[in-house]
């Protein structure tokens, strides 16, 4: 199945679950927060939070600005 | 002299807000932050790429500088409504400053969008420090739906033209019952002591301190501004007179 991650379009097994797409992307261990399809996804349900086909999953982090 | 800045509860000993934008690397910024005395700093949310993370988080952590999220690149109120949303997640803060531009050429504030943010946002339990227009009624609006202050710009974001409508600022330090922040346009020391002595409780500022040609001068330069503009302000200045007036006795 496809899904847009961060802008791009990823090939993910079936059953692929936020917490594997935030390790896909390399993702830091703090200050992350995960959208899935326009909702933010908390942290505490990143394992049971599968992906759906076409699912648009955006991973944010802090950076410097503003 | 104890005078706090108090933003919702919450108490500063530094009026300097900054910004993280624009320092050439971390090193830099450090020095600078810590020339600044500031103790609330601003950070942006982008997405994770391949490069990895800045380490931006954990110099704030380490030099002890609240983290302020932004919601800078929104252009609409859903979009800024999201991004407060995932940095309360990933950075363990209600607080948010939230910008909705309008567009790229001036980075003005889109005061519909905004307006419409803000009230989400403090419905769904944000400390919200909006940036805003210098308009006295939209800051009043924000201030009135329960925002934690007001932002008014000097000028737009990166421009260093100070401020270009200081009777807007007096208008709004005048009736704001919030802290009035400062927000943008600031250039040089002098544009900061003059937001303090219209009346501002803190200035917000990046590029001026970043891409300054000593950094971390600047950020000293910064913080003698605002606590120079402060302590103007809270003395009460001479009026302006047409004639002039002599200071030492006749002969």
């Amino acid at each position: 199945m496809k899904a847009q991650v961060n802008g791009t379009s990823r090939d993910l097994a079936e059953g692929t679950s936020v917490a594997a797409v935030v390790t896909l992307v390399g993702a830091p261990e703090k200050g992350v927060a995960v959208a899935l399809d326009g909702a933010v996804v908390p942290r505490a349900l990143w394992d049971r939070t599968i992906v759906p086909d076409g699912g648009v999953v955006e991973v944010l982090t802090a950076v410097q600005g503003g | 002299m104890d005078d706090p800045l108090i933003i919702a509860g919450r108490e500063f000993r530094s009026r300097l807000i900054t910004g993280t934008g624009g320092a050439a690397n971390l090193s830099v910024l450090e020095r600078a932050l810590v020339a600044s005395g500031t103790e609330l700093t601003t950070v942006a949310m982008r997405r994770v790429d391949a490069a990895g993370q800045t380490g931006v988080l954990e110099l704030l952590r380490r030099l002890g500088i609240e983290v302020l999220p932004n919601t800078a690149g929104c252009r609409t109120s859903a979009e800024a409504v999201l991004t407060a949303q995932l940095a309360r997640e990933a950075l363990e803060t209600n607080w948010v400053k939230l910008e909705v531009v309008h567009d790229e050429e001036t980075l003005l504030p889109d005061p519909v969008e905004l307006l419409d943010a803000a009230e989400r946002l403090v419905d769904d339990g944000f400390v919200v420090l909006p940036y805003t227009n210098d308009d006295p009624v939209l800051a009043l609006k924000l201030q009135d739906i329960g925002c934690a202050t007001v932002m008014p710009l000097g000028s737009p974001i990166g421009t260093g033209l100070g401020i270009r409508n200081p009777h807007n600022i007096e208008l709004i330090t005048s009736r704001a019952s919030v802290p009035v922040v400062l927000d943008a346009g600031i250039g040089t020391a002098s544009d900061a002591a003059l937001a303090m002595e219209l009346g501002c409780s803190a200035v917000l500022l990046a590029t001026a301190v970043t891409r300054a040609q000593d950094p971390e001068r600047m950020g000293a330069a910064m913080r003698c501004a605002v606590e120079g503009g402060r302590l103007a302000r809270l003395a009460g200045r001479i009026p302006q007179r047409f004639w002039a007036q002599a200071s030492s006795p006749g002969l």
